[in-house]
């Protein structure tokens, strides 16, 4: 099982954790039910999406309520601290969580005190407070956008917003970028860039490239990059090699984002739903991948 | 609304030839406190920059407010008048970081989208609508993203009336530049 670890847009929303489920394009957990729309409620309805083609068990959910100020996140990582190390999960993903440098290296100790390491993947606010403890090597994947990465590049900036102007988040820089985090030990044991093209890294270089199918719109939606990270998580925790789940991740999302037919207004749900045909359709085609996945 | 003074500058009530060599910063509760101090002082014109933490008092999630030391009384006074006072003013002499100010803009036809930094904003050319909000990774992303799409740019709450974070301040940006970029402000 995995775990994922996130905020939703509800100052009310009390601190719960549990299996997540999904009922009528909402997301479930401990009794509560939250709308999918963008943000970790999406990366949870995507991952619960692919657990089910892949017969996995659904991901293991703590979440608060937190509309930027940062009361939420705390009280999140303060209970992260205490519980963690008596957990067992095959891997975690940290989400939307107010970047805070100090709360986040307090988590990666309670991470160290489990019994087995998870395979640590990092996204949104959380990995920009894992890169600015300067632990990010700590992490066996992060999913930056390219104005992330560019972010991940500059070894000066401590957030998105303040990425130096010479270094430009532009499509063609990013062998560049991908090259410069890794030398500055800004990078996750790998790197799945999201955009245009994806790329996918190490610190050797660029491994792979998924291109296709292209759908314009999915850039201009919100959530779509939380889905790719749900559906990562999900096929890591399945059994399938880092590497090779950020290549299925990212054909899968497309794929799913292909039958949509989105526009610019179209929202995430309505690529979640296709998230099962579009893992099918790759499951299908490879017969090594389903060998590899555990039951 | 006029927005950050990175990208605006105002009569000021100072000199700026002073500006440069006594400077001192001050550290806010919060990006939110930030905010609102940024706009007690700019519509007082004052002559003030939000900029980045020096590393020692970084935490992940930062603005300060650069002020010039010579008029930190007066400045104080004034915040402490609207009620948004600092919990601290640190004196600098190394260069704080800039924010970025970079647009992108992005054309499909009915839609347009402008980012800033990590955040971008969709808006229905026609009707002026919202339809999306993407990037980011700060908590207050899905927040602005619940309150804001679905409206009209004239309708919906700006970022920086509702957002918390340097993404929501980013958000912000985009926001001021979509509505430029449709004639609005």
């Amino acid at each position: 099982m995995f775990a994922v670890v996130g905020t939703v847009p509800d100052r009310e929303f009390p601190l719960v954790s549990g299996e997540v489920r999904l009922e009528d394009d909402m997301v479930c957990i401990d009794g509560k039910r939250i709308p999918v729309n963008r943000g970790t409620p999406a990366l949870f309805a995507a991952a619960v999406k692919t657990c089910e083609v892949l017969n996995q068990p659904a991901p293991f959910g703590y979440v608060v309520g937190d509309i930027g100020q940062g009361d939420g996140s705390r009280r999140l990582y303060e209970y992260l601290t205490h519980h963690l190390g008596k957990c067992s999960f095959s891997s975690i993903v940290f989400h939307y969580l107010q970047p805070d440098v100090d709360w986040h290296n307090r988590v990666l100790f309670a991470v160290d005190e489990m019994a087995q390491r998870p395979v640590l993947i990092a996204d949104a606010g959380f990995m920009y407070a894992a890169k600015m403890s300067g632990q990010s090597a700590k992490y066996d994947l992060f999913t930056p956008d390219v104005g992330e990465l560019a972010f991940l590049a500059d070894e000066e900036a401590p957030h998105p917003f303040y990425t130096r102007g010479f270094i430009l988040h532009e499509e063609d820089r990013i062998p560049e970028l991908i090259a410069r985090a890794y030398e500055h030990k800004n990078a996750s044991r790998y790197l799945l860039v999201k955009g245009k093209r994806d790329y996918v890294a190490n610190r050797k270089g660029i491994k792979t490239t998924i291109d296709s199918p292209v759908e314009e719109a999915m850039e201009a939606m919100g959530g779509t990059g939380d889905t790719l990270t749900g559906i990562v998580a999900a096929l890591i925790t399945a059994g399938i090699e880092v590497k090779e789940a950020t290549v299925i991740a990212a054909r899968v999302n497309r794929i799913a984002g292909h039958y949509a037919k989105p526009t610019p207004a179209t929202q995430v749900i309505e690529i979640i739903r296709h998230i099962p045909r579009a893992l099918k359709d790759i499951l299908h085609k490879n017969e090594g991948i389903r060998e590899q996945i555990c039951v | 609304m006029s927005f950050l003074n990175i990208f605006k500058r105002k009569e000021s009530k100072v000199s700026s030839g002073r500006q440069n060599s006594d400077r001192g910063i001050l550290v806010f509760e919060n990006t939110s406190e930030v905010i609102r101090a940024e706009s007690v002082l700019d519509e007082e014109g004052w002559k003030i920059r939000v900029m980045g933490p020096p590393p020692e008092i970084r935490s992940g999630c930062d603005l300060v407010i650069e002020i010039p030391l010579i008029e930190e009384l007066n400045i104080l006074r004034t915040l402490e008048k609207a009620g948004v006072q600092p919990l601290e003013m640190v004196p600098v002499s190394s260069p704080l970081l800039q924010p970025v100010n970079i647009f992108q803009n992005k054309d499909f036809g009915k839609y347009l989208m402008i980012r800033a930094a990590n955040m971008k904003l969709t808006v229905d050319k026609e009707t002026m609508q919202i339809v999306n909000i993407s990037g980011g990774g700060c908590p207050d992303v899905p927040y602005l993203a619940q309150e804001m799409v679905g409206k009209s740019l004239t309708e919906a709450p700006s970022p920086r009336e509702i957002g918390h974070t340097l993404c929501g301040y980013a958000l912000q940006l985009a926001y001021e530049e979509t509505r430029r970029k449709c004639s609005l402000s």
